[in-house]
Protein backbone atom coordinates (compact mmCIF):
# COMPACT_ATOMS: atom_id res chain seq x y z
CA UNK A 1 0.00 0.00 0.00
CA UNK A 2 1.48 3.29 -1.01
CA UNK A 3 0.24 6.41 0.72
CA UNK A 4 1.20 10.00 1.08
CA UNK A 5 0.58 11.30 4.54
CA UNK A 6 -0.14 14.98 5.08
CA UNK A 7 1.96 17.28 2.98
CA UNK A 8 5.08 15.23 2.52
CA UNK A 9 6.51 16.41 -0.79
CA UNK A 10 5.52 14.28 -3.79
CA UNK A 11 9.09 13.31 -4.67
CA UNK A 12 9.02 11.39 -1.44
CA UNK A 13 6.88 8.28 -1.84
CA UNK A 14 6.25 6.49 1.42
CA UNK A 15 5.61 2.80 1.45
CA UNK A 16 3.52 1.94 4.44
CA UNK A 17 4.70 -1.54 5.33
CA UNK A 18 5.90 -1.48 8.92
CA UNK A 19 8.81 -3.72 9.86
CA UNK A 20 9.57 -4.57 6.26
CA UNK A 21 10.82 -1.20 5.19
CA UNK A 22 10.37 2.42 6.19
CA UNK A 23 7.33 3.76 7.96
CA UNK A 24 6.01 7.27 8.44
CA UNK A 25 5.12 8.59 11.84
CA UNK A 26 3.27 11.84 12.41
CA UNK A 27 4.55 13.36 15.63
CA UNK A 28 2.38 16.17 16.94
CA UNK A 29 0.72 18.63 16.74
CA UNK A 30 -0.69 17.50 20.08
CA UNK A 31 2.42 15.70 21.25
CA UNK A 32 3.44 17.24 24.59
CA UNK A 33 7.16 17.30 23.89
CA UNK A 34 6.83 19.28 20.68
CA UNK A 35 6.38 22.40 22.84
CA UNK A 36 3.18 23.64 21.33
CA UNK A 37 1.72 22.79 17.98
CA UNK A 38 4.67 21.59 16.00
CA UNK A 39 4.09 18.57 13.80
CA UNK A 40 6.90 16.46 12.45
CA UNK A 41 6.58 13.95 9.65
CA UNK A 42 9.17 11.38 10.58
CA UNK A 43 10.22 8.63 8.21
CA UNK A 44 11.66 5.82 10.26
CA UNK A 45 13.75 2.80 9.48
CA UNK A 46 13.27 0.79 12.62
CA UNK A 47 13.99 3.35 15.31
CA UNK A 48 16.23 5.49 13.15
CA UNK A 49 15.02 8.75 11.66
CA UNK A 50 15.62 8.68 7.93
CA UNK A 51 13.87 11.90 7.14
CA UNK A 52 12.16 14.63 9.14
CA UNK A 53 9.82 17.21 7.64
CA UNK A 54 8.56 19.85 10.10
CA UNK A 55 5.04 21.08 9.46
CA UNK A 56 4.27 24.46 11.02
CA UNK A 57 1.57 27.08 10.79
CA UNK A 58 -0.98 25.71 13.25
CA UNK A 59 -0.67 28.86 15.35
CA UNK A 60 -0.55 31.32 12.48
CA UNK A 61 -2.59 34.39 13.38
CA UNK A 62 -1.46 36.85 10.72
CA UNK A 63 0.40 39.13 13.11
CA UNK A 64 2.56 40.69 10.40
CA UNK A 65 -0.63 41.67 8.55
CA UNK A 66 -2.17 43.00 11.75
CA UNK A 67 0.80 45.31 12.38
CA UNK A 68 -0.01 47.16 9.15
CA UNK A 69 -3.49 48.00 10.43
CA UNK A 70 -2.43 49.14 13.90
CA UNK A 71 -0.70 52.32 14.99
CA UNK A 72 2.92 51.98 16.00
CA UNK A 73 2.18 52.05 19.73
CA UNK A 74 -0.62 49.49 19.36
CA UNK A 75 1.82 47.04 17.79
CA UNK A 76 3.64 46.59 21.09
CA UNK A 77 0.91 44.36 22.49
CA UNK A 78 1.11 42.15 19.40
CA UNK A 79 4.80 41.56 20.01
CA UNK A 80 4.04 40.26 23.50
CA UNK A 81 2.11 37.40 21.98
CA UNK A 82 4.79 36.17 19.60
CA UNK A 83 7.48 34.72 21.80
CA UNK A 84 5.33 34.55 24.90
CA UNK A 85 8.25 33.33 27.01
CA UNK A 86 10.34 36.37 26.18
CA UNK A 87 7.80 39.20 25.73
CA UNK A 88 10.07 41.96 27.04
CA UNK A 89 12.70 41.01 24.48
CA UNK A 90 10.11 41.31 21.73
CA UNK A 91 8.96 44.67 23.09
CA UNK A 92 12.55 45.88 23.09
CA UNK A 93 13.28 44.82 19.50
CA UNK A 94 10.10 46.43 18.23
CA UNK A 95 10.37 49.75 20.05
CA UNK A 96 14.08 50.06 19.32
CA UNK A 97 13.44 49.63 15.60
CA UNK A 98 10.87 52.43 15.72
CA UNK A 99 13.18 54.58 17.83
CA UNK A 100 15.87 54.08 15.20
CA UNK A 101 13.48 55.34 12.52
CA UNK A 102 12.52 58.30 14.72
CA UNK A 103 16.17 58.82 15.77
CA UNK A 104 15.03 59.17 19.34
CA UNK A 105 17.39 59.42 22.31
CA UNK A 106 16.38 57.29 25.29
CA UNK A 107 17.15 58.47 28.85
CA UNK A 108 19.86 56.48 30.59
CA UNK A 109 17.65 55.22 33.40
CA UNK A 110 15.18 53.79 30.88
CA UNK A 111 18.00 52.02 29.04
CA UNK A 112 19.33 50.48 32.25
CA UNK A 113 15.88 49.30 33.31
CA UNK A 114 15.34 47.83 29.84
CA UNK A 115 18.57 45.85 30.07
CA UNK A 116 17.76 44.68 33.58
CA UNK A 117 14.23 43.57 32.74
CA UNK A 118 15.36 41.83 29.55
CA UNK A 119 17.97 39.84 31.42
CA UNK A 120 15.42 38.86 34.08
CA UNK A 121 13.13 37.79 31.26
CA UNK A 122 15.95 35.79 29.70
CA UNK A 123 16.35 33.90 32.98
CA UNK A 124 12.60 33.28 33.10
CA UNK A 125 12.61 32.03 29.53
CA UNK A 126 15.55 29.75 30.20
CA UNK A 127 13.70 28.42 33.24
CA UNK A 128 10.81 27.25 31.06
CA UNK A 129 13.29 25.74 28.61
CA UNK A 130 15.13 23.97 31.44
CA UNK A 131 11.98 22.61 33.04
CA UNK A 132 10.41 21.34 29.85
CA UNK A 133 13.67 20.04 28.41
CA UNK A 134 14.27 17.98 31.55
CA UNK A 135 10.64 16.88 31.59
CA UNK A 136 10.94 15.61 28.02
CA UNK A 137 13.88 13.49 29.08
CA UNK A 138 12.06 12.07 32.08
CA UNK A 139 13.37 14.26 34.91
CA UNK A 140 10.14 15.54 36.37
CA UNK A 141 11.27 17.29 39.56
CA UNK A 142 13.41 19.87 37.76
CA UNK A 143 10.25 21.24 36.19
CA UNK A 144 8.85 22.27 39.59
CA UNK A 145 12.07 23.89 40.76
CA UNK A 146 12.46 25.75 37.48
CA UNK A 147 8.90 27.05 37.50
CA UNK A 148 9.30 28.15 41.12
CA UNK A 149 12.19 30.39 40.05
CA UNK A 150 10.28 31.62 37.00
CA UNK A 151 7.36 32.52 39.22
CA UNK A 152 9.58 34.89 41.22
CA UNK A 153 10.61 36.70 38.04
CA UNK A 154 7.04 36.89 36.75
CA UNK A 155 6.07 38.48 40.07
CA UNK A 156 8.78 41.08 39.54
CA UNK A 157 7.59 41.76 36.00
CA UNK A 158 4.03 42.02 37.26
CA UNK A 159 5.11 44.52 39.92
CA UNK A 160 6.75 46.72 37.29
CA UNK A 161 4.25 46.50 34.45
CA UNK A 162 1.02 44.99 35.74
CA UNK A 163 1.21 42.02 33.39
CA UNK A 164 2.83 38.67 33.93
CA UNK A 165 2.90 37.03 30.53
CA UNK A 166 2.13 40.06 28.39
CA UNK A 167 3.79 43.04 30.07
CA UNK A 168 4.08 45.58 27.17
CA UNK A 169 6.39 47.45 29.53
CA UNK A 170 8.59 49.17 26.97
CA UNK A 171 7.13 52.00 24.98
CA UNK A 172 8.46 54.00 22.08
CA UNK A 173 10.68 56.56 23.80
CA UNK A 174 11.17 54.78 27.10
CA UNK A 175 9.05 52.82 29.55
CA UNK A 176 5.39 52.64 30.39
CA UNK A 177 6.22 53.96 33.88
CA UNK A 178 9.00 53.97 36.42
CA UNK A 179 9.73 51.02 38.70
CA UNK A 180 7.57 50.76 41.82
CA UNK A 181 9.07 51.56 45.25
CA UNK A 182 11.01 48.69 46.74
CA UNK A 183 11.52 47.01 43.38
CA UNK A 184 15.31 47.08 43.59
CA UNK A 185 15.23 45.36 46.97
CA UNK A 186 13.04 42.59 45.55
CA UNK A 187 15.38 42.09 42.61
CA UNK A 188 18.35 41.87 44.98
CA UNK A 189 16.48 39.26 47.01
CA UNK A 190 16.01 37.23 43.86
CA UNK A 191 19.65 37.63 42.92
CA UNK A 192 20.66 36.31 46.32
CA UNK A 193 18.50 33.20 46.14
CA UNK A 194 18.93 32.25 42.51
CA UNK A 195 22.55 30.93 42.65
CA UNK A 196 21.38 28.35 45.18
CA UNK A 197 18.67 27.20 42.76
CA UNK A 198 21.24 27.08 39.97
CA UNK A 199 23.36 24.76 42.10
CA UNK A 200 20.31 22.54 42.57
CA UNK A 201 19.81 22.34 38.81
CA UNK A 202 23.43 21.35 38.33
CA UNK A 203 23.04 18.65 40.96
CA UNK A 204 19.78 17.40 39.49
CA UNK A 205 20.78 17.43 35.82
CA UNK A 206 24.39 18.25 35.05
CA UNK A 207 25.66 15.51 37.33
CA UNK A 208 22.89 13.13 36.35
CA UNK A 209 24.28 10.14 34.45
CA UNK A 210 21.00 9.46 32.65
CA UNK A 211 20.73 13.05 31.50
CA UNK A 212 24.34 12.99 30.30
CA UNK A 213 23.78 9.79 28.34
CA UNK A 214 20.62 11.18 26.78
CA UNK A 215 22.26 14.41 25.63
CA UNK A 216 25.96 13.91 24.90
CA UNK A 217 26.74 13.33 21.24
CA UNK A 218 23.08 13.69 20.23
CA UNK A 219 21.84 16.03 17.50
CA UNK A 220 25.27 17.29 16.49
CA UNK A 221 25.53 20.28 14.17
CA UNK A 222 28.94 21.61 13.17
CA UNK A 223 29.84 25.28 13.26
CA UNK A 224 29.88 25.60 9.45
CA UNK A 225 26.50 23.91 9.12
CA UNK A 226 25.01 25.99 11.93
CA UNK A 227 26.07 29.23 10.25
CA UNK A 228 24.84 27.98 6.88
CA UNK A 229 21.46 27.13 8.39
CA UNK A 230 21.29 30.57 10.01
CA UNK A 231 21.16 29.12 13.53
CA UNK A 232 21.65 31.83 16.17
CA UNK A 233 21.66 32.23 19.91
CA UNK A 234 22.64 29.51 22.40
CA UNK A 235 22.18 26.86 19.70
CA UNK A 236 24.92 28.50 17.60
CA UNK A 237 27.19 29.08 20.57
CA UNK A 238 26.84 25.41 21.46
CA UNK A 239 28.61 24.71 18.16
CA UNK A 240 31.58 26.85 19.12
CA UNK A 241 30.74 30.11 17.32
CA UNK A 242 31.09 33.09 19.61
CA UNK A 243 28.33 35.26 18.17
CA UNK A 244 25.96 37.23 20.36
CA UNK A 245 24.18 40.34 19.16
CA UNK A 246 24.79 41.93 22.57
CA UNK A 247 28.51 41.88 21.71
CA UNK A 248 28.62 42.04 17.91
CA UNK A 249 26.07 44.84 17.41
CA UNK A 250 25.48 46.21 20.93
CA UNK A 251 22.24 48.03 21.68
CA UNK A 252 20.69 49.75 24.69
CA UNK A 253 24.09 50.17 26.34
CA UNK A 254 25.13 46.49 26.43
CA UNK A 255 28.65 47.48 25.37
CA UNK A 256 29.18 49.06 28.81
CA UNK A 257 28.37 45.91 30.81
CA UNK A 258 30.96 43.37 31.80
CA UNK A 259 29.87 39.87 30.86
CA UNK A 260 31.12 36.83 29.01
CA UNK A 261 29.65 34.93 26.08
CA UNK A 262 29.67 31.24 27.05
CA UNK A 263 30.71 28.94 24.22
CA UNK A 264 30.82 25.15 24.01
CA UNK A 265 32.35 23.27 21.12
CA UNK A 266 30.46 19.98 21.05
CA UNK A 267 27.53 21.10 18.91
CA UNK A 268 25.32 18.49 20.59
CA UNK A 269 22.33 18.72 22.92
CA UNK A 270 24.64 18.71 25.93
CA UNK A 271 26.65 21.70 24.65
CA UNK A 272 23.51 23.72 24.04
CA UNK A 273 22.38 22.81 27.56
CA UNK A 274 25.69 23.93 29.08
CA UNK A 275 25.69 27.21 27.13
CA UNK A 276 22.28 28.14 28.49
CA UNK A 277 23.18 27.13 32.04
CA UNK A 278 26.27 29.31 31.93
CA UNK A 279 24.30 32.12 30.31
CA UNK A 280 22.10 32.25 33.38
CA UNK A 281 25.10 33.25 35.48
CA UNK A 282 26.06 35.95 32.98
CA UNK A 283 22.51 37.32 33.04
CA UNK A 284 22.71 37.52 36.83
CA UNK A 285 25.94 39.50 36.48
CA UNK A 286 24.29 41.95 34.09
CA UNK A 287 21.25 42.42 36.35
CA UNK A 288 23.53 43.10 39.31
CA UNK A 289 25.53 45.70 37.36
CA UNK A 290 22.34 47.34 36.12
CA UNK A 291 21.00 47.59 39.66
CA UNK A 292 24.20 49.27 40.82
CA UNK A 293 23.90 51.85 38.05
CA UNK A 294 20.28 52.81 38.67
CA UNK A 295 20.01 56.50 39.51
CA UNK A 296 16.83 58.53 39.72
CA UNK A 297 15.94 60.22 36.47
CA UNK A 298 13.38 60.36 33.69
CA UNK A 299 12.26 57.10 32.07
CA UNK A 300 10.64 58.72 29.02
CA UNK A 301 12.32 60.59 26.22
CA UNK A 302 11.69 64.30 25.82
CA UNK A 303 9.57 63.97 22.67
CA UNK A 304 6.08 65.28 23.36
CA UNK A 305 4.74 64.26 19.94
CA UNK A 306 5.68 60.62 20.48
CA UNK A 307 5.71 59.95 24.21
CA UNK A 308 2.52 60.21 26.25
CA UNK A 309 2.65 63.03 28.82
CA UNK A 310 2.48 62.47 32.57
CA UNK A 311 -1.00 62.41 34.10
CA UNK A 312 -0.28 65.44 36.29
CA UNK A 313 0.98 67.52 33.38
CA UNK A 314 -2.24 66.85 31.49
CA UNK A 315 -4.26 68.39 34.29
CA UNK A 316 -2.29 71.62 34.28
CA UNK A 317 -0.90 72.09 30.77
CA UNK A 318 -3.09 72.51 27.73
CA UNK A 319 -0.38 71.44 25.28
CA UNK A 320 0.19 68.18 27.19
CA UNK A 321 -3.53 67.45 26.90
CA UNK A 322 -3.46 68.16 23.16
CA UNK A 323 -0.45 65.93 22.61
CA UNK A 324 -2.08 63.15 24.59
CA UNK A 325 -5.22 63.40 22.51
CA UNK A 326 -3.32 63.41 19.23
CA UNK A 327 -1.12 60.43 20.13
CA UNK A 328 -4.11 58.36 21.24
CA UNK A 329 -6.50 59.40 18.46
CA UNK A 330 -4.18 59.67 15.48
CA UNK A 331 -0.86 58.17 16.53
CA UNK A 332 2.50 59.67 15.71
CA UNK A 333 4.02 59.87 12.27
CA UNK A 334 7.29 58.08 11.62
CA UNK A 335 9.59 59.43 8.89
CA UNK A 336 9.74 57.26 5.75
CA UNK A 337 12.50 54.70 5.71
CA UNK A 338 13.30 51.12 6.47
CA UNK A 339 15.23 49.62 9.31
CA UNK A 340 16.31 46.20 10.51
CA UNK A 341 17.04 46.06 14.20
CA UNK A 342 18.34 42.90 15.80
CA UNK A 343 18.54 42.08 19.48
CA UNK A 344 19.66 38.96 21.29
CA UNK A 345 16.47 37.28 22.41
CA UNK A 346 16.56 34.26 24.67
CA UNK A 347 16.37 31.97 21.61
CA UNK A 348 18.72 33.81 19.28
CA UNK A 349 18.80 36.81 17.02
CA UNK A 350 15.41 38.47 17.08
CA UNK A 351 15.16 40.98 14.26
CA UNK A 352 12.48 43.49 13.39
CA UNK A 353 12.34 44.85 9.86
CA UNK A 354 10.08 47.88 9.81
CA UNK A 355 9.32 49.94 6.74
CA UNK A 356 7.56 53.24 7.15
CA UNK A 357 5.93 55.36 4.48
CA UNK A 358 5.55 58.38 6.74
CA UNK A 359 2.20 57.67 8.36
CA UNK A 360 1.14 56.57 11.84
CA UNK A 361 0.99 52.91 10.78
CA UNK A 362 3.90 50.83 9.52
CA UNK A 363 3.93 49.88 5.84
CA UNK A 364 5.49 46.53 6.68
CA UNK A 365 6.69 44.78 9.79
CA UNK A 366 8.63 41.58 9.41
CA UNK A 367 9.85 39.57 12.36
CA UNK A 368 12.98 37.50 12.02
CA UNK A 369 12.02 34.91 14.58
CA UNK A 370 14.98 32.95 15.96
CA UNK A 371 12.88 29.85 16.63
CA UNK A 372 11.70 29.80 13.00
CA UNK A 373 15.23 29.65 11.67
CA UNK A 374 16.56 27.31 14.35
CA UNK A 375 13.70 24.91 13.70
CA UNK A 376 14.54 24.82 10.00
CA UNK A 377 17.86 23.25 10.99
CA UNK A 378 16.10 20.50 12.99
CA UNK A 379 15.96 17.97 10.12
CA UNK A 380 19.71 18.38 9.72
CA UNK A 381 20.21 17.59 13.42
CA UNK A 382 17.88 14.63 13.81
CA UNK A 383 18.46 12.73 10.58
CA UNK A 384 20.26 9.53 11.50
CA UNK A 385 19.34 9.76 15.19
CA UNK A 386 17.01 7.50 17.14
CA UNK A 387 13.38 8.53 17.42
CA UNK A 388 13.62 8.90 21.22
CA UNK A 389 16.34 11.50 20.73
CA UNK A 390 14.14 13.72 18.58
CA UNK A 391 12.46 15.11 21.69
CA UNK A 392 15.87 15.81 23.22
CA UNK A 393 16.93 17.77 20.14
CA UNK A 394 13.65 19.71 19.97
CA UNK A 395 14.08 20.63 23.62
CA UNK A 396 17.65 21.73 23.07
CA UNK A 397 16.88 24.27 20.34
CA UNK A 398 14.22 25.84 22.59
CA UNK A 399 11.46 26.73 20.17
CA UNK A 400 8.32 28.74 20.81
CA UNK A 401 5.63 28.12 18.24
CA UNK A 402 4.05 31.51 18.88
CA UNK A 403 6.92 33.26 17.15
CA UNK A 404 7.47 30.58 14.53
CA UNK A 405 3.93 30.84 13.19
CA UNK A 406 3.30 34.48 14.16
CA UNK B 1 36.30 27.24 13.41
CA UNK B 2 37.01 29.17 16.60
CA UNK B 3 40.70 29.22 15.70
CA UNK B 4 39.93 30.51 12.22
CA UNK B 5 37.79 33.25 13.66
CA UNK B 6 40.51 34.38 16.00
CA UNK B 7 43.07 34.62 13.21
CA UNK B 8 40.59 36.53 11.06
CA UNK B 9 39.89 38.90 13.93
CA UNK B 10 43.54 39.87 14.21
CA UNK B 11 43.42 41.60 10.82
CA UNK B 12 41.03 44.44 11.50
CA UNK B 13 38.11 44.09 9.07
CA UNK B 14 37.63 46.87 6.57
CA UNK B 15 34.71 49.24 7.16
CA UNK B 16 31.57 48.31 5.29
CA UNK B 17 31.61 51.49 3.19
CA UNK B 18 35.05 50.56 1.80
CA UNK B 19 33.91 47.04 1.01
CA UNK B 20 30.88 48.30 -0.85
CA UNK B 21 32.97 50.86 -2.76
CA UNK B 22 35.44 48.15 -3.77
CA UNK B 23 32.59 45.91 -4.86
CA UNK B 24 31.14 48.70 -6.95
CA UNK B 25 34.52 49.27 -8.60
CA UNK B 26 35.05 45.62 -9.47
CA UNK B 27 31.54 44.62 -10.49
CA UNK B 28 29.54 47.74 -11.37
CA UNK B 29 26.99 45.66 -13.30
CA UNK B 30 25.91 43.88 -10.09
CA UNK B 31 24.86 47.05 -8.30
CA UNK B 32 22.19 49.39 -9.53
CA UNK B 33 22.16 51.61 -6.44
CA UNK B 34 23.66 51.88 -2.97
CA UNK B 35 21.61 53.51 -0.23
CA UNK B 36 22.93 54.56 3.15
CA UNK B 37 20.32 55.44 5.74
CA UNK B 38 20.04 55.21 9.52
CA UNK B 39 23.39 53.46 9.76
CA UNK B 40 22.34 50.67 7.42
CA UNK B 41 23.60 49.95 3.92
CA UNK B 42 21.28 48.71 1.20
CA UNK B 43 22.44 47.45 -2.19
CA UNK B 44 19.82 47.27 -4.90
CA UNK B 45 20.67 44.34 -7.11
CA UNK B 46 19.39 43.50 -10.59
CA UNK B 47 17.60 40.16 -10.32
CA UNK B 48 19.82 38.37 -12.86
CA UNK B 49 22.99 39.11 -10.86
CA UNK B 50 21.60 38.27 -7.41
CA UNK B 51 23.08 34.79 -7.05
CA UNK B 52 26.49 35.81 -8.44
CA UNK B 53 26.62 38.66 -5.94
CA UNK B 54 25.48 36.47 -3.03
CA UNK B 55 28.08 33.84 -3.81
CA UNK B 56 30.77 36.49 -4.16
CA UNK B 57 29.83 38.12 -0.83
CA UNK B 58 29.79 34.77 0.91
CA UNK B 59 33.04 33.28 -0.38
CA UNK B 60 35.38 36.22 -1.05
CA UNK B 61 37.84 36.79 1.81
CA UNK B 62 37.33 40.20 3.34
CA UNK B 63 33.58 40.13 2.71
CA UNK B 64 32.70 36.85 4.47
CA UNK B 65 28.95 37.40 4.59
CA UNK B 66 28.55 33.78 5.57
CA UNK B 67 25.18 34.07 7.31
CA UNK B 68 21.89 34.89 5.67
CA UNK B 69 19.90 36.28 8.57
CA UNK B 70 16.57 36.94 6.94
CA UNK B 71 14.62 37.24 3.73
CA UNK B 72 11.46 39.27 3.68
CA UNK B 73 9.14 40.51 1.01
CA UNK B 74 7.53 43.92 0.86
CA UNK B 75 4.48 44.99 -1.10
CA UNK B 76 4.53 48.69 -1.98
CA UNK B 77 0.88 48.65 -2.97
CA UNK B 78 -1.02 47.69 -6.14
CA UNK B 79 -0.31 51.04 -7.84
CA UNK B 80 3.41 51.16 -7.19
CA UNK B 81 5.81 50.13 -9.91
CA UNK B 82 7.91 48.08 -9.28
CA UNK B 83 5.45 46.65 -6.83
CA UNK B 84 7.44 44.11 -4.81
CA UNK B 85 10.72 44.16 -2.97
CA UNK B 86 12.64 41.18 -1.64
CA UNK B 87 15.12 42.06 1.09
CA UNK B 88 18.06 39.86 2.01
CA UNK B 89 19.71 40.65 5.33
CA UNK B 90 23.27 39.39 5.48
CA UNK B 91 25.59 39.12 8.45
CA UNK B 92 29.26 38.31 8.68
CA UNK B 93 30.37 36.25 11.66
CA UNK B 94 33.93 37.47 11.00
CA UNK B 95 33.59 41.25 10.72
CA UNK B 96 30.08 41.57 12.25
CA UNK B 97 28.98 43.72 9.31
CA UNK B 98 25.36 43.76 8.29
CA UNK B 99 24.23 44.37 4.74
CA UNK B 100 20.86 44.46 3.03
CA UNK B 101 20.39 43.35 -0.57
CA UNK B 102 17.21 44.43 -2.28
CA UNK B 103 15.63 43.06 -5.44
CA UNK B 104 12.79 44.99 -7.05
CA UNK B 105 10.08 43.12 -8.94
CA UNK B 106 7.25 44.11 -11.22
CA UNK B 107 3.84 42.66 -10.54
CA UNK B 108 3.62 40.75 -13.82
CA UNK B 109 6.93 38.96 -13.33
CA UNK B 110 7.47 37.92 -9.71
CA UNK B 111 10.34 35.50 -10.26
CA UNK B 112 13.60 35.57 -8.33
CA UNK B 113 16.38 32.96 -8.50
CA UNK B 114 16.61 30.97 -5.29
CA UNK B 115 19.33 31.70 -2.73
CA UNK B 116 19.18 28.14 -1.37
CA UNK B 117 22.13 27.32 -3.63
CA UNK B 118 24.22 29.74 -1.55
CA UNK B 119 22.76 29.43 1.95
CA UNK B 120 20.58 26.48 2.97
CA UNK B 121 18.73 28.66 5.48
CA UNK B 122 17.11 30.49 2.56
CA UNK B 123 14.79 27.51 2.16
CA UNK B 124 12.18 28.40 4.79
CA UNK B 125 12.50 32.16 4.35
CA UNK B 126 11.73 31.79 0.65
CA UNK B 127 8.82 29.49 1.35
CA UNK B 128 7.42 32.09 3.74
CA UNK B 129 7.87 34.89 1.22
CA UNK B 130 6.17 32.77 -1.43
CA UNK B 131 3.35 31.98 0.99
CA UNK B 132 2.74 35.60 1.97
CA UNK B 133 3.45 37.46 -1.28
CA UNK B 134 3.30 34.88 -4.06
CA UNK B 135 6.86 35.58 -5.14
CA UNK B 136 8.24 32.60 -7.05
CA UNK B 137 11.79 31.55 -6.25
CA UNK B 138 13.05 29.75 -9.36
CA UNK B 139 15.00 26.59 -8.61
CA UNK B 140 13.81 26.26 -5.00
CA UNK B 141 13.86 22.56 -4.03
CA UNK B 142 10.50 22.55 -2.23
CA UNK B 143 8.44 25.69 -2.84
CA UNK B 144 5.27 24.97 -0.87
CA UNK B 145 3.22 27.10 1.47
CA UNK B 146 4.70 27.01 4.95
CA UNK B 147 2.37 28.82 7.38
CA UNK B 148 -0.97 28.73 5.60
CA UNK B 149 -2.92 25.63 4.56
CA UNK B 150 -2.10 24.03 1.21
CA UNK B 151 -5.45 25.00 -0.33
CA UNK B 152 -5.40 28.65 0.79
CA UNK B 153 -6.36 31.12 -1.92
CA UNK B 154 -4.29 34.27 -2.35
CA UNK B 155 -1.29 35.73 -0.59
CA UNK B 156 -2.32 37.57 2.58
CA UNK B 157 0.49 40.10 3.00
CA UNK B 158 -0.26 41.68 -0.36
CA UNK B 159 -1.82 45.08 0.19
CA UNK B 160 -4.94 44.23 -1.81
CA UNK B 161 -5.73 41.21 0.39
CA UNK B 162 -8.33 42.29 2.97
CA UNK B 163 -7.43 42.00 6.66
CA UNK B 164 -10.27 39.62 7.39
CA UNK B 165 -9.81 37.58 4.21
CA UNK B 166 -12.49 36.85 1.65
CA UNK B 167 -14.57 34.27 3.46
CA UNK B 168 -14.22 32.21 6.61
CA UNK B 169 -11.78 29.44 5.83
CA UNK B 170 -13.78 26.94 7.87
CA UNK B 171 -16.81 27.29 5.57
CA UNK B 172 -14.97 25.84 2.59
Amino acid sequence: MSTTVGNIPPQFEVIDRPLETQMTLSMGPQHPSTHGVLRLELVLDGEMVVKCVPDIGYLHTGMEKLFEYKKYQQGIVITDRMDYLNPLGNNLGYVMAIEKLLQLEIPERAQIIRVMMCELQRIASHMVWLGTHALDLGAMSVFFYAFREREKILNLIEAASGGRLTPSYFRVGGLMMDLPPGFERRVRQFLDTFPKALDDFHTLLTENKIFQKRTQGIGVISAEDAIDWGVTGPSLRGSGVKIDVRKTNPYSGYETYDFEIPVETGGDVWSRYMVRMRELEESLKIVRQALDRLRPGPVKADAPKVVLPEREAMKTHMDALIHHFLIIAEGFNVPPGEVYHAIEGSKGELGFYIKSDGGPRPARVHVRAPSFVNLSALPHMVTGEMIADVVAVIGSIDIVLGEIDR
Amino acid sequence: MAEEQKSAQKVAPLPLAQLVAALKREHPEWISEVREALGETTIIVPREHLIELCRYLKTTPGYDFNMLVDICGVDRGPEAEPRFEVNYHLFSTVSYHRLRLKVLLNEDDVHVPTATVVWRTANWHERETYDMFGIIFDGHPDLRRILLPEDWQGHPLRKDFPLRGYEPYSLK
